[in-house]
């Protein structure tokens, strides 16, 4: 018997009478989706920026980013310097100074971003750069994590995440610290309707 | 060698009377964040329960939903292997990173490859495992294993941590600044995050409708791992699945809430399959589970999301430490999970509780965690040869209790004995619960006396 046929044997002799799959929950729709969104993503250690168009975020990089440094721009207003593209090691990307994307929809309770495979290229990009801009639009918004998976084939991409806030830690001593192996800071950017 | 009790093992810890009354501090401070972070959730209860009633529905039809997620895994490319026992489990990573010419290891955390000892394990066969969590490297220094399944290192303090850093990876002699010391490890796991051939990870819950799983961490770890090495090992236990992607909406707003306090980890990971060029592996690890399953009082064990809440809220764990349950799994849940592991071994633990209930009240998952200590209780007491002095007090307790004249009568003869026994006498060796504490002063008369003198008309 392998042990594939060993397990589900075992189940079957000592498996629970059967009960029934719950229903989806749903809430309903939360109002000021901006604010609340914010307070999620400010308390994950992420900051926001609220602007009206992208230029204000070609500005913000330009005014925050020296060009001698490597930047890895996937949104196309913003002009980076190193071509995500062309490179096919992902170790390449090691000193990516900055990686700005571009977001598929937030959530506000909890300021979580979903970033599918698409979007990266390389799925390690958005952790291996020392700082991260995402750029979302407002009318992604959504109240809570039931809609974000209405709204999403996890399984569409190989890879996805929900990116909520920079990497961060309380290791020692329940101190947070934000840096720990990924970006040291996470700026979203909410394009205004 | 004499199996060592959890009260013997505790001693040990509470040795230190400051760092005892700090670590329960702590931890009860974590406690507090969480219970702010359920309050802000007006539909945190129709939450638990719906998780509840969704793990009960898994447990019932596990093993269609596990031929199901294998199918679907498959389908996308990922190999699936099948462990009955820590050691298949252990064998299969061997083999894998054997395969695949693999050097250097970077591991996330994960509870299940500790319960399996895989890091011994491959340690013996010549491999350097790098845990890549700062607890977890923090402890794996230190040569200790993780106090906590959420904080592993919660145990130590910053100036322990800056001792053992400053012994391993050089930094400044007395330095203990978390910010400092987060940079040092920073700077020293990238290298290992770079050299890796492979990265292990663990599971939080594996999807059965797409035939792939999610990773939470806040560092990032299991993804700087993972997407630069090229190959992943995913070890899940079989109790992980869910049935649908959209169950996820429920799990995920309870698992952080429930460990921390925060809203949801900065990083949820969804794997489905392999990046091109790369390999991906689950196996899927039953070590003791389908056993359990079986135990009807029991079985809701296996509906644990591994949160650490319970750990958290625990009066005893929180007094004890993590290390004096010497299992994987400490704390409440660890007492359910450990015994049916080895009854013997673990006999103590579902002893180490107040029975108050707390770590049922936080459960995510409401799994009813005190009335399955209270019951292996009393399989352990029927199967074991307890402590007889245990016994025989259990015997005249109940012989008392059960005759209320007896009970009258013992009350009146103990408060006069204690009136005239002297306190050496009295914090003796026999009383093992006065030593760290005092009795409360002996009232003069018992409640009963008290009520018909002056409520009885």
């Amino acid at each position: 018997m392998t042990s594939k046929e060993a397990i589900l044997a075992a189940i079957k002799n000592n498996k629970p009478e059967a009960t029934p799959l719950p229903d989806f929950l749903t809430f309903p729709e939360e109002e000021n989706l901006v604010d609340r969104y914010e307070k999620g993503l400010t308390g994950n250690g992420g900051k926001l920026q609220v602007v009206n168009s992208m230029e204000e975020l070609d500005a913000f990089v330009k005014e925050h980013y020296s060009n001698d440094l490597l930047i890895a721009s996937l949104v196309e207003e913003v002009k980076g310097n190193v071509d995500v593209s062309k490179i096919s090691d992902p170790h390449d990307l090691e000193h990516v100074e900055l990686a700005v994307l571009k977001g598929e929809f937030g959530v506000s309770e909890n300021g979580a971003i979903w970033m599918p495979e698409k979007n990266v290229v390389h799925r390690v990009l958005p952790f291996i750069a020392q700082h991260l801009i995402i750029v979302i639009r407002e009318e992604t918004l959504l109240t809570d994590m039931h809609r974000a998976y209405e709204k999403v084939n996890v399984a569409d991409d190989g890879y996805g995440v929900f990116i909520a806030g920079p990497s961060k830690t309380a290791d020692i001593e329940q101190s947070l610290v934000i840096g720990a192996h990924g970006p040291r800071s996470l700026t979203v950017f909410l394009i205004r309707k | 060698m004499k199996l060592k009790t959890h009260a013997e093992e505790a001693a040990e810890f509470i040795k230190d009377d400051a760092r005892t009354h700090w670590h329960d501090e702590t931890l009860w401070h974590v406690r507090s964040n969480r219970d702010r972070s359920a309050q802000g959730i007006p539909e945190w209860e129709t939450l638990r329960d719906t998780a509840s009633a969704t793990k009960d529905y898994v447990l019932s039809h596990l093993g269609e939903l596990l031929e199901q997620f294998e199918a679907n895994a498959k389908a996308n490319g990922v190999e699936v292997l099948w462990a009955r026992d820590a050691k298949e489990h252990n064998e299969h990573v061997y083999r894998i990173l054997q395969e695949n010419k693999v050097k250097d290891i970077v591991k996330s955390k994960s509870i299940l490859t500790e319960e399996c000892g895989l890091n011994h394990y491959l340690e013996n066969k010549g491999y350097d495992v790098v845990d890549t969590d700062l607890g977890e490297r923090i402890i794996q220094f230190a040569k200790q294993t993780p106090s906590h399944i959420v904080l592993p290192a919660i145990h130590l303090k910053k100036q322990d941590i800056g001792k053992i850093f400053h012994d391993h990876i050089g930094t400044k002699e007395g330095a203990s600044d978390p910010n400092y010391l987060t940079e040092a490890a920073r700077q020293h796991l990238r290298k290992k995050f770079v050299e890796a051939n492979a990265a292990i990870t663990g599971v939080n819950f594996g999807i059965a409708e797409t035939g792939g799983f999610v990773v939470c961490t806040n560092e990032g770890n299991a993804d700087m791992g993972t997407h630069l090495a090229d190959v992943h090992i995913a070890c899940m236990g079989i109790e992980k699945l869910i049935p649908r992607a959209a169950d996820l909406g429920v799990f995920l707003r309870l698992l952080a809430r429930s460990a921390t306090g925060q809203s949801i980890t900065n990083y949820s990971s969804h794997f489905h399959r392999p990046a091109k060029g790369k390999k991906l592996y689950i196996i899927l690890v039953d070590n003791g589970r389908t056993e359990q399953l079986g135990r009807e009082d029991f079985k809701n064990s296996l509906k644990c999301i591994r949160c650490g809440a319970c750990m958290n809220t625990c009066p005893i764990y929180r007094r004890s430490g993590g290390h004096s349950y010497n299992y994987a799994v400490p704390g409440p849940i660890g007492s359910i999970l450990s015994p049916g592991r080895d009854l013997k071994k673990h006999s103590t633990l579902p002893f180490a509780s107040t029975l108050c209930g707390s770590c049922s009240d936080v459960c995510p998952v409401k799994i009813n965690i005190h009335e399955q200590l209270y019951k292996w209780r009393q399989v352990i007491t029927e199967n074991t040869n307890m402590d007889t002095s245990k016994k025989l007090s259990m015997k005249v307790a109940g012989m008392t209790f059960g005759k209320p004249v007896l009970y009258d009568l013992a009350g009146k003869a103990v408060r006069t004995a204690l009136k005239i026994t002297p306190k050496s006498l009295v914090y003796s060796s026999i009383n093992v619960w006065g030593k760290h504490r005092d009795l409360p002063e002996v009232p003069k008369e018992s409640f009963k006396e008290w009520y018909k003198k002056n409520r009885k008309q």
